[in-house]
């Protein structure tokens, strides 16, 4: 017996502080649920804007919970939904953008929502690299922008003055950059087994994904995926073998070294082992809190002899979703529509921008910071809008468009790893990325026509 | 296997068994239902639209190279950590069941780290292993070895071995010194009366009589490696490099929750489930004829 | 005589040991260090006294991204109590129907009981959710629990160990006229005490340990478990205050070895009562 009222007594304690909340808002209130991924400061970060917004107005009552990582989020939207239980709004990862897209009625696009509710999102208001991710081929906005970055090459100008560089004139090409990282490595690196002269995060999205954009070569057919689903990967063009090439062999002679895949590698500059690391914007919080060197960040070099002048560079982060349900009534999408308002005003940006290190989505958040004299006090925080606006956005540099992405990503990781072991070469290692990714984006055709 | 002696009565056995074969079936077997007939269709994520394909997500498996690697790669891989992570945990319970001093000291040591969470876990091994942040990785360097598991595959197969096996030491621990200790003292006394040393006596009197919880251990320890490692794996190597560490159950996590391929990955879980229900029953009749009907 | 082997055995022990209390005493020194020496991969094997200051503000005030600490460790200690003593109660019954009765289908019983239970929820996640949310379970305590109730492991354990009672023991049961539920209580459980034990600290790890399930049923904050708590602190594309989330690991360390310690004892008396 004493058992069970043991047992009673641990279930009492912990259903104790379960019953109260988690059931309906205060009288006359609209509730609206908002699942999100961020952890840490930026997931306080999230709260905040919740704390906000619910103090702005008195109709909606929002709540913000995290659901684990972006894919976890994703995944438990997904089986609510499929259960009848979506909440309100989900943030999804930007290459979850295709699934989300392929959701028909699941969920309910940003257009479709201001067609419903006169909510006042005006599409132009947003960075058109930003907007042009998260919106239809005729530009129509199916999510809201919400963390965005952008890919940055930063360097450790203390290295270049041992390397003999100018530490304010990075690498602007590729070909000025190896030679750059020659003398960092004959100089610098040479100083200790630790160190290397340059290393990438995200090695699929800066160096292939964002690399196509900027130089204005497709990533894949149909706008790189917007105007159908019967694209096929492109990325084994002669330039971006060639770039593979490139890596292949500053990798043999120790010019660059692969730190591993996605974020991962991004301490390895910060720690101050890699003079040059290709990596997002928004690691400048770890940066400056943890580098021990004067650095700066610089847009990514480029090949001339591809183009003249560079497009701007692809957005990485997430975008929200408003999610539909079979009750949800007029007024908790209306609530929906009113927080993205509220997220989308110059103020709300220009402050979600500056407490994170993610660039401001709409061009007047970014007005406003620039106004507040942000980047006089943060000198570099600035690169990653200028890498952004740099060009004109064209059909290759929108953004990817790609039915399960995720797994495009791995496997060109799992190719690339290959080749630099030596195992093969670049273009064999892009042509079994093609042959691949082509087969999961033939498997996702299928699946989204039904 | 069986027992001969009995009590008889059936109403009151079936409602013992009753409560849990009610939690089996409404959150396993509903579920496991579920995931046989998706299996069998071609879904989007939001199971809008669905299509009956028969087999046609299991042919595409099976006639993947890549997958026929894949599974061959688990093998190897959950009998590695079940052979490390058994072996090492049987001769610290061993050492750790002789009458000396600070036995309960020695117990609660090898114990406690099983409560490590696996966040946690996955966070610890890369600061121990990393290459370029790593305690251990960095000192491996600095002595001239050159290590770096993300980019040579058998280091990388090394480390998601290593790390999937220490989690599991304390678990095996636990079981073998509470096998070991119920086993009575006076069988091991007779033993070592009659001259018996060390090895031996512990191979042909211990071990016969530890065989129950070894074939427990055996059957969970391979569980364990083929489906409770896939958050080290994805935390340490992600699967890499190359493919050289991902296992089947990395990739149905991969297909199922990145890239939401239920379909496919459905029909992974299906051969998941298979192949458990094949290796159970090959275990049961091996260890049933070898303790002669127990 | 036994000199030589009992120092044979001193080292063992104490290499093994060290194989884990080196992470572990990682983890414990980089609690107090500065969080950008962790990030930088500068962790020390000397703590740092003032920095367990630590221990007093997660335990009160929380980290960024998640609340105070000892809220979270009340409902995991909740969470793991639940499924520990459900398993346990839930497992013997069926071990011992199915070890010492005959009923009609009591191996597909077994089999079911055993094979179903192999996929972890990571991988039939959409399904299983679909049946809580049937089930209207989603949000709520017991939805947190029962389904993490029900155990192959457990079962199988208890079969293992209730087959090993030699026939002897049963028949002299018979003879006093003991029927199922004395012999359940008097003879059964004893003998498996030890068992019994072990299983305990097992199963309120693996309680303690929940992650993705209580993630997903869950979405009220103050149903946070100290592990979804842990993996809040370590933040996406942000700082992280590492030196938190150490001292966070090591007090969500604390129960479940506490749990060991307390079950040292019954470790011990099922020892003493085989040597009877």
């Amino acid at each position: 017996m004493k058992r069970r009222t043991m047992l009673a007594g641990a279930a009492a304690l912990a259903v104790a502080p379960i019953v109260v909340p988690g059931a309906r808002a205060q009288a006359g209130k609209t509730k609206i649920v908002f699942w999100h991924a961020m952890s840490g400061a930026n997931g306080d970060e999230i709260n905040r804007i919740a704390r906000d917004f619910n103090a702005a107005q008195s109709a909606v009552e929002l709540e913000a919970v995290f659901k684990g990582s972006y894919p976890e989020t994703q995944v438990a939207a997904i089986a609510a939904s499929r259960a009848g239980q979506a909440p309100h709004i989900v943030q999804v990862f930007e290459v979850g953008t295709g699934t989300m897209l392929a959701a028909g009625p699941a969920v309910k696009q940003v257009w479709q929502l201001v067609q419903d509710t006169d909510a006042k999102i005006d599409p132009k208001s947003y960075l058109p690299a930003v907007r042009g991710y998260y919106s239809l081929a005729d530009g129509r906005m199916a999510s809201m922008p919400l963390n965005s970055s952008t890919p940055v090459m930063w360097y450790n100008k203390d290295a270049f003055v041992t390397a003999g560089l100018d530490p304010e004139k990075p690498p602007q090409t590729w070909e000025e950059f190896v030679p750059a990282v020659q003398a960092l490595k004959a100089k610098w690196a040479s100083k200790s087994q630790d160190l290397v002269a340059s290393t990438s995060a995200w090695l699929t999205w800066i160096q292939f994904e964002t690399y196509s954009a900027i130089h204005n070569l497709p990533f894949a057919t149909k706008a790189d995926g917007f105007e159908g689903l019967d694209a096929e990967l492109k990325v084994n063009g002669p330039a971006q073998v060639k770039h593979l090439q490139r890596l292949l062999d500053m990798s043999k002679e120790g010019t660059f070294k692969y730190t591993g895949r996605d974020g991962t590698p991004d301490p390895v500059f910060y720690t101050g082992q890699a003079a040059i690391g290709f990596g997002s914007s928004s690691g400048r919080a770890d940066i400056v809190r943890n580098a021990k060197f004067n650095w700066a960040a610089a847009v990514l070099p480029y090949d001339p002899e591809i183009i003249k002048s560079p497009n701007n560079s692809i957005i990485g982060g997430a975008s929200l979703w408003a999610m539909t349900a079979p009750k949800r009534t007029p007024a908790e999408y209306k609530g929906v529509a009113s927080f993205l308002e509220f997220i989308g005003r110059p103020d709300m940006d220009a402050l979600y921008h500056q407490d994170t290190g993610y660039v401001p989505v709409t061009l007047a958040g970014y007005e406003l910071s620039r106004k507040q004299g942000y980047y006089d006090k943060n000198p570099g925080a600035d690169i990653a809008i200028k890498s952004l606006t740099r060009g004109t956005v064209t059909v290759n540099s929108k953004g990817l468009r790609l039915g399960r992405l995720p797994e495009i990503r791995n496997i060109m990781y799992e190719e690339i790893e290959k080749a630099l072991q030596g195992q093969q070469g670049a273009k064999q290692a892009l042509d079994n990325s093609v042959a691949r990714g082509n087969v999961v984006l033939r498997a996702f055709e299928k699946t989204a026509k039904g | 296997m069986e027992r001969r002696t009995i009590f008889s009565g059936w109403l009151l056995p079936v409602v013992l068994v009753l409560p849990q074969l009610a939690l089996t079936v409404v959150f396993f077997l509903w579920p496991a239902g579920q995931a046989i007939w998706s299996s069998m269709t071609r879904t989007d994520a939001f199971g809008i639209r669905t299509m009956f394909v028969g087999l046609e997500n299991f042919s595409d498996l099976f006639t993947d190279p890549l997958y026929l690697d894949t599974i061959e790669r688990s093998v190897f891989f959950c009998a590695a950590v079940a052979a490390l992570s058994m072996g090492v945990a049987l001769v610290l319970a061993s050492a750790a069941d002789r009458e000396i001093r600070f036995r309960g000291l020695y117990r609660v040591l090898l114990v406690w780290p099983y409560a490590i969470a696996p966040a946690v876990a996955a966070v610890l091994w890369i600061l121990l292993l990393h290459p370029q942040i790593g305690l251990i990785g960095r000192w491996l360097n600095s002595i001239g070895i050159p290590w770096d598991y993300k980019l040579n595959d058998t280091q990388a197969m090394l480390v998601v071995i290593l790390a999937s096996a220490w989690k599991q030491v304390s678990y095996n621990f636990i079981f073998f010194l509470a096998g070991l200790q119920s086993i009575p003292r006076a069988i091991i006394e007779a033993a070592r009366m009659d001259g018996a040393r060390g090895f031996f006596r512990f191979r042909t009197v211990v071990l016969p009589l530890l065989m129950p919880t070894v074939f427990f251990l055996l059957v969970v320890n391979l569980v364990y490696a083929a489906f409770d490692t896939f958050a080290t794996i994805i935390a340490l190597t992600d699967g890499g490099p190359g493919k050289a560490t991902e296992t089947l159950v990395v990739k149905v996590y991969r297909d199922g929750v990145v890239n939401l391929d239920i379909g496919s990955s459905s029909a992974q879980s299906v051969v998941l489930m298979a192949g458990v229900i094949v290796l159970t029953a090959l275990q049961f009749r091996f260890l049933g004829r070898r303790s002669g009907g127990g | 005589m036994n000199g030589r082997t009992d120092w044979f055995a001193h080292l063992v022990l104490c290499l093994g040991a060290l194989l884990f209390l080196l992470p572990i005493w990682l983890v414990i020194s980089g609690s107090t260090l500065d969080p950008a020496a962790i990030a930088r991969g500068e962790l020390s094997l000397v703590p740092r006294l003032s920095g367990l200051g630590v221990y007093a503000s997660v335990l009160t005030q929380g980290s960024p991204g998640a609340g105070p600490v000892w809220r979270m460790l009340m409902v995991s200690a909740g969470m793991a109590l639940a499924i520990a003593f459900g398993k346990i109660i839930i497992s013997v019954l069926s071990a011992y129907a199915v070890a010492f009765f005959r009923f009609p289908f009591r191996m597909t019983a077994f089999w079911i009981i055993f094979i179903t239970l192999m996929l972890p929820v990571e991988v039939r996640i959409i399904p299983t959710y679909t049946v809580m949310s049937n089930l209207g379970l989603i949000n709520t305590f017991p939805g947190l629990t029962v389904p993490l109730i029900a155990s192959a492991t457990a079962t199988l354990l208890f079969r293992q160990t209730f087959l090993a009672v030699p026939d002897e023991l049963f028949e002299a049961a018979r003879m006093d006229g003991a029927g199922p539920w004395r012999f359940l209580r008097d003879i059964l459980l004893p003998v498996s005490a030890a068992n019994i034990a072990a299983l305990f600290v097992i199963l309120f790890v693996y309680g303690w340990n929940q992650y993705l399930w209580p993630l997903l049923v869950a979405t009220d904050p103050k149903l946070d478990t100290i592990v979804i708590g842990i993996v809040k602190m370590i933040g996406t594309e942000t700082q992280t205050e590492w030196n938190r989330v150490m001292a966070t690991a090591v007090l969500a360390l604390l129960p479940p070895v506490m749990v060991v310690m307390l079950m040292q004892h019954w470790f011990v008396k099922g020892l003493t009562e085989g040597d009877k």
